[in-house]
């Protein structure tokens, strides 16, 4: 009886076929650096760089936007990294000790969005060859790969294994040459006596080809021992009886010379001089950081120039500086020790390696470390560091938020390109990149994309996200608005006199002066050229773009959202104090007015609306609204409920919450094993105790339960504000619209203020200036309460025109950058909750359309953008799409303002929590999301705009193919009053029109949602 | 919807005898059973046989039971004239006089004593029975058991009406795993288990829910292959109309389909009580071919009606609200009697929420005293003048 059953969604062949002209799921590009780097491998022929990480992914670099990405089967650790020179084809060595072979495979000439493209190269895993463990032993530790060295002639692959044998494979199909295998008895055989003493020799630590001859390796292990061995001959040519345990080897361009670095932190020197099979004695020995004990050097260069360049990392003073990752650059007098924030991986220098020439001269030294890549340029006087185009360390301070602007104007981005040479370093030079596999022969991207991302440290960072590398554009830093130590700065430029000569390099700083700097929310007018930022201790801060640096005071502001509620007391942080003395600003984006809410609880939500001059901004306690043209506050209500006190307690009595769950959980593991041990022993006394013992038990170690109770009024934290949106229209009678101003809160509010703007009338924006206007003030009264009857946080917010479009930003409509609103029917809002999306018609509000996302499918809705979708076949059509994204991490389209579901994409692993958080959308259809604290995984979910790398590279140096990297950036900046999308032109679907949605997953539609369309 | 109207043809003779008491006179006369007409048309016809025109009659009947129910619409009415095996006795009182006169009485129901007892001695039965029925107008679904015609008789799809009252749902689910046949054999899989019930909780007290019942469908949609997280923001999203299929942890207690009238009705005694307060509500006479009162079989507009989705708006500011708000227009017609209280609580929010902007309010704005005004319209505590108050500034929109 109650079988009230809808048609099934009716699979309309024409309009699937429009949904795969529209939609289309992918994962494009891997921006940032890559989470874990552990290999490092440049070909000096290709001029590419790869690098492996510990989650088994290859990653390949060359010239700004050319990238390749490999991932291995297993998600095993990458230990070593080699290139075939010049054959597009690299070895890896995983932890698993596999050896796996990948190669750059050119692709079949096809047709990609109407553009041909031709040898285009993707990244394949070939080949793959295990080595097996001896029988017998349980672990292969023996047979363990430590080093690889792949011969000058591409032909041969020495391998040195832990167990101190050298085994030769033969390329290209790694299979294994048993007569080359050089165990480690076999060199035993030859050594003296007094050095033999009968203990092993140690792992092969390093394997070296000489530079002149073919077919000689230089073999070093463990204990010191280093062989120059012919491959050809099968035997030792030159034995060196080093007695300090070895660390690593290197040629001197020549072959009359290696050094060696060794464990105590020093290096030798060894001469190979013909006739002498034993060599005793180093030329020389040093240990450049002593006389007290040294850490090792773990990698030792020696370049030639017309005085030999030595780099090497390590051999720091274990006592004092025994902690710090550091590499030295030395030659003649010049010592630099570069100072790291994270671990040295591994490092490289880019030199000539024609056999013609007489020096190596190395022109950069490529260091990867843990969390960043740091490029020396060894060409310029003083070795000043090169900015890295791209594996920017985005996390060079925690990401906190982001926010993405589309299309941004020409004009801005130069000012903010200005703004960002401005503030380099001086100790950063302007050479080229010296690692440029390639042409980037695509042509400029045809629309500038920003992403903003605001970090723990008080910056936000401005990148280039037009194409496939993400680069740096500009720095901002909020920290000067306020009063912090300045002194310390000084005392560290100072520290640079000492011995040894550190210098502090890299931009990786993970470590945060003030964590209450940290940025919440940002939003910019790419028109206006005004920026928002706002924070953690309730700080929110409107900036201006200048191209000139100033000093001034920041005008402050304070608004108390509390409203004198009375019996709250703030327990959190304390605000941030501002400067009070006039401070410099550099060029770029300058503050104005700096707004401190208190309490100085974290900012939650904040918009902007450059045209009426209004910023409103939102914390735990209520929300605010600033004119900052007039520096005048309009608003402050709170929307704190009565009853909750965790809103008052701010972010430091929940991390001792946190304490003391974990302390419980603790002690509740420590009483199982307590009870566990009492089994054992059952006395009769204490059998009563024993029971109570497991009664106890078996109260506080439940099973995961959920209780299931409708959300209440004062559940906690419900006041916090989540969104907020600004729009012209239509709050008060259907006649007459206006400014309004709406916000929605956790717990399922939303509160509509109708607002008076001067200058402002009816929704037509007069010239501003006149006197009269200026001395009048904005004023906002509150039009609508509207409560969520579910009482889901609100997720956002957005008013549809008269055609069911969402309204232009700021400046769009006035600007005819967008055609403009339809104010003729009636216009709607969508207010997407935490479980519902719903659509209520304006001004009466009533519910025209609406899905129960929660109800039906049991995710929740995380976040929400409408997002203009175009057609990849037909130029002209688009459709708005409403983009939701779930705690189950999948991606659910929906039409506008109709609401039926389109598609579903998954995206996210449901577990990943703060990659769910951290997801931005673009205004085309692509999206953001953070894999790693420092890498963003860009998405495309339209089947037109995808931005992905395409390169291909010049193979086996033969077959020339161009290579370009191609931006299918289609037609998305095509002016949006010539996109007229046939479907949607009717104003509001009629309501009757949404009886045939249904839901794959429920067949059922509750009746309540016909009611709402018959009404 | 179609069986609506169908009349048991078994037992049904074609004329009802009537025997209706007014304080000491009684009146007798009779109903065509297929035909009987509306309610107000009935009420109107015992005011003229028992010539009180003018009265406010509450009208009573005896059932089978012997339990005193009111006849007030147009679906008990039905139901009585259905049910009335022969005679259909009815006790008319004034309404002034008639407070919580209807209850139910095990005592009673013992003896087997009809209620005129009841009615006869009303101030010794309020005073030895604290269990009372309150006025038909107050009466409320808690909880049903809905498509038992449908259901394998192993589960059980119970419903749970959360609106309007301060009582937590009060029960937690948990992971678990259940037993499943496929063509491979027996195979285990993951389900969802009740966990918990709170002690005075609506699932609790309704008596339809137990620890251990397995989980399988929220509001017809199933959980197979859902997580505990996920399945507890469904029954969340769905708490003010949960409706819940679980196979119950005891089978004993199912309800035997085969069965003819009334034969069930004894099988679960705490359910019967929920079905005999919902059963005011049941909707154009669906119980009527119902084999037993305690089964419910809701028409599809009332089953979706839940009242949840009606989102609270609440306007203010407007010196001179220019829109006429007819809203309430829509509104579920099945349920009339929640509009009022659901009314009167809001027009209560809304003053509270005024009072709150006033001060709220940052400098003095304009509008603080309109919206005073307004303040002081919405409090005025006459139901009659809420509801205009309600119409005119359209403060409630039902939607």
């Amino acid at each position: 009886m109650m079988k009230f059953r809808f048609r099934r969604q009716s699979t309309d062949p024409q309009r699937e076929k429009i949904k795969q002209e529209l939609f289309a799921f992918k994962k494009t590009v891997e921006h940032g650096f890559p989470h874990q780097p552990s290999a490092l491998a440049f070909d000096p022929k290709l001029q590419l760089m790869a690098i492996g990480t510990k989650s088994g992914a290859i990653k390949i670099y060359g010239a700004p936007g050319v990238e390749f990405t490999g991932l291995h089967k297993d998600t095993t650790a990458v230990t070593q990294i080699l290139f075939l020179p010049g054959r597009g084809c690299l070895l890896s060595v995983l932890d698993d000790n596999t050896i796996h072979r990948w190669e750059l495979v050119a692709e079949s000439t096809r047709e990609v969005g109407g553009v041909k493209k031709e040898g285009v190269v993707s990244l394949r895993e070939v080949d793959s060859y295990s080595l097996p463990g001896r029988p017998g032993i349980e672990s292969s530790s023996a047979t363990r790969v430590t080093v690889l060295l792949l011969l000058k002639s591409c032909d041969l692959l020495c391998m040195g294994t832990e167990g101190g044998g050298v085994y030769v494979l033969e390329l290209p199909r790694l299979s294994l040459k048993e007569n080359q295998t050089l165990l480690q008895d076999h060199v035993t055989q030859s050594l003296p006596d007094d050095y033999r003493c009968g203990k092993s020799l140690g792992p092969v630590e390093s394997l070296q080809e000489h530079p002149q001859q073919a077919g000689k390796i230089l073999i070093g292990y463990s204990r010191g021992l280093v062989v120059l061995w012919d491959l050809s001959s099968r035997h030792a040519d030159q034995l060196f009886l080093g007695k300090q345990q070895l660390e690593s080897l290197v040629w001197e361009r020549s072959g009359n010379l290696f050094v060696s670095s060794h464990n105590d932190g020093g290096y030798s020197v060894w001469a190979v001089t013909n006739g002498n099979i034993y060599n005793h004695q180093p030329v020389s020995s040093t240990i450049p950081y002593g006389p007290f004990p040294c850490k090792a050097i773990t990698k030792i260069l020696w370049r030639t120039t017309h005085s030999p360049v030595i780099l090497y990392s390590g051999g720091m003073p274990r006592a004092s500086y025994g902690d710090r990752h550091c590499l030295t650059i030395q030659q003649d007098k010049e010592h630099v020790t570069l100072d790291f924030t994270s671990r040295v991986i591994d490092f490289f220098t880019v030199h000539n390696m024609d056999n013609d020439k007489e020096f190596d001269d190395p022109s950069a030294l490529v260091v990867l470390l843990e969390e960043e890549l740091v490029v020396i340029d060894l060409l310029t006087p003083g070795w000043p560091s090169l900015p890295t185009p791209y594996l920017a360390p985005l996390h060079s301070s925690a990401i906190t938020c982001s926010c993405h602007v589309t299309n941004v104007s020409t004009k801005l981005w130069e000012r903010l390109i200005n703004a960002g040479k401005a503030q380099q370093s001086r100790r950063h030079t302007h050479r080229k990149w010296p690692i440029c596999g390639g042409k980037n022969l695509a042509p400029p991207p045809r629309q500038q994309e920003l992403l903003l991302t605001g970090h723990e440290d008080g910056t936000v960072r401005f990148w280039d996200a037009s194409g496939v590398a993400l680069t740096p554009l500009y720095k901002l830093s909020t920290a000067n608005v306020f009063h912090t130590d300045e002194m310390q700065q000084q005392q560290e430029e100072e520290e640079e006199e000492e011995w040894p000569p550190f210098r502090k390099v890299g931009c990786f700083d993970p470590y945060s002066d003030d964590p209450r700097l940290g940025i919440q929310k940002i939003s910019l007018c790419k028109y206006s050229n005004k920026l928002v930022v706002a924070g953690t201790a309730g700080q929110v801060i409107v900036l201006g773009l200048n191209d000139e640096r100033s000093d001034h005071l920041v005008d402050v502001s304070v608004m108390d959202l509390l409203q004198d509620r009375e019996g709250f007391t703030w327990k959190g942080h304390d605000r941030l104090e501002p400067r009070l003395k006039p401070a410099p600003f550099l060029p770029g984006f300058q503050p104005l007015v700096l707004l401190q809410c208190l309490p100085p609880a974290s900012v939650t939500a904040v918009a902007l609306h450059t045209e009426w001059n209004l910023v409103a901004f939102g914390t735990s306690h209520g929300f605010g609204l600033f004119d900052y043209h007039r520096r005048n506050a309009v608003l402050a209500r709170c929307t704190l409920h009565p009853n909750d006190s965790l809103a008052m307690e701010g972010p430091l009595s929940r991390v001792k919450s946190l304490k003391k769950s974990l302390r419980q959980s603790f002690r509740r593991i420590r009483k199982s094993r307590v009870s566990g041990k009492k089994r054992a022993v059952i006395t009769t006394t204490s059998k009563v105790q024993e029971a109570n013992a497991a009664l106890a038990e078996q109260e506080e170690v439940a099973p995961v339960q959920r209780r299931i109770e409708p959300r209440s009024a004062d559940d906690s934290l419900s006041g916090v504000v989540r969104c907020f949106c600004f729009a012209d229209t239509f709050l008060r009678d259907g006649t007459h619209h206006g400014p309004t101003l709406w916000a929605g809160t956790n717990s399922g509010s939303v509160y509509a203020y109708a607002l008076e703007v001067p200058g402002v009338d009816s929704g037509r924006t007069c010239e501003r200036g006149g006197a009269s206007e200026s001395s009048m003030c904005v004023e906002a009264v509150l039009g609508k309460e509207i409560q969520l009857m579910h009482r889901a946080p609100v997720v956002s917010i957005c008013v549809l025109d008269g055609r069911g479009k969402p309204l232009p930003d700021p400046y769009e409509a006035s600007q005819d950058l967008s055609i403009a609103p339809d104010m003729t029917n009636a216009h709607s809002v969508l207010i997407a909750s935490e479980e519902q999306l719903k659509v209520f018609s304006l001004p009466k509000v009533s519910a025209k359309t609406k899905f129960k996302l929660t109800a039906h499918e049991g995710c929740r809705v995380r976040k929400v953008a409408l997002v203009l979708f175009s057609s990849a076949v037909q130029e002209e059509y688009s459709e708005h799409t409403l983009v939701c994204l779930t705690n189950m991490g999948d991606m659910h389209l929906f039409n506008m303002p109709g609401l039926r579901p389109q598609v579903r994409f998954d995206c996210i692993r449901k577990e990943d929590i703060s990659g769910i958080a951290s997801c931005v959308f673009t205004k085309n259809g692509q999206g953001f999301y953070l894999i790693s604290p420092s890498e963003y995984e860009r998405f495309s979910l339209s089947a037109k705009v995808l931005i992905k790398p395409q390169c291909s590279v010049p193979l086996n140096c033969v077959k020339m193919y161009f290579l370009y990297f191609s931006s299918l950036m289609g037609k998305a900046d095509v002016p949006r009053s010539t996109l007229s999308s046939p479907l949607l032109d009717t104003p509001l679907d009629s309501p009757l029109s949404c009886a045939d949605l249904t839901l794959d997953s429920t067949g059922e539609l509750t009746v309540e949602d016909v009611r709402d369309f018959l009404t | 919807m179609n069986k609506n109207h169908r009349v048991p043809s078994s037992r049904s003779l074609s004329a009802v005898e009537v025997k209706s008491k007014f304080g000491a006179e009684f009146r007798r006369f009779s109903l065509d059973r297929s035909k009987p007409g509306r309610f107000d048309e009935f009420y109107g016809l015992l005011q003229h046989v028992h010539r009180i025109p003018n009265v406010e009659l509450l009208v009573g009947y005896a059932d089978v039971h012997g339990d005193l129910l009111p006849i007030n619409n147009d679906d008990n009415y039905h139901k009585a004239i259905s049910t009335a095996n022969p005679l259909l006795r009815l006790f008319l009182q004034r309404k002034e006089e008639a407070e919580n006169t209807f209850a139910t009485d095990p005592l009673t129901r013992k003896k087997n004593t009809v209620l005129s007892a009841v009615l006869l001695r009303p101030d010794a039965t309020r005073k030895k029975h604290p269990v009372i029925i309150s006025l038909p107008k107050d009466f409320r679904p808690v909880s049903s058991i809905i498509d038992v015609d449908i259901l394998p008789e192993t589960h059980r799809r119970v419903r749970l009406y959360k609106h309007g009252q301060e009582k937590p749902l009060g029960f937690y689910i948990r992971d678990g795993s259940s037993v499943r046949v496929t063509p491979q054999g027996l195979e285990k899989v993951p389900a969802i288990f009740i966990s918990r019930l709170v002690p005075g909780g609506l699932a609790e007290s309704t008596g339809l829910l137990a620890v251990n019942d397995e989980v399988l469908e929220v509001n017809g949609i199933e959980v197979a292959g859902k997580s505990l997280d996920q399945v507890t923001d469904m029954m969340i999203a769905n708490s003010h109309n949960l409706i819940i299929t679980v196979k119950p942890a005891n089978q004993r207690n199912n309800v035997v389909r085969s069965g003819g009238g009334g034969a069930a009705s004894g099988s679960s005694g705490r359910s019967s009580d929920s079905g005999a307060s919902c059963y005011g509500y049941s909707t154009h006479g669906a119980t009527a071919s119902m084999p037993s009162h305690i089964i419910q079989n809701f028409s599809a507009g009332e089953l979706e009606s839940d009242e949840d989705e009606e989102d609270l708006v609440i306007e203010a500011g407007g010196e001179a609200e220019p829109i006429r708000r007819t809203s309430s227009t829509y509104s579920m017609p099945s349920m009339p009697r929640y509009e009022p209280h659901l009314n009167l609580r809001t027009a209560f929010t809304s003053a509270s929420a005024f009072s709150i902007h006033t001060n709220g309010t940052l400098p003095a704005s304009n509008s603080s005293g309109s919206l005073n005004h307004a303040d002081a319209n919405s409090a005025t505590p006459s139901p009659d003048r809420v509801r205009r108050s309600l119409e005119e500034e359209g403060t409630v929109i039902t939607l």
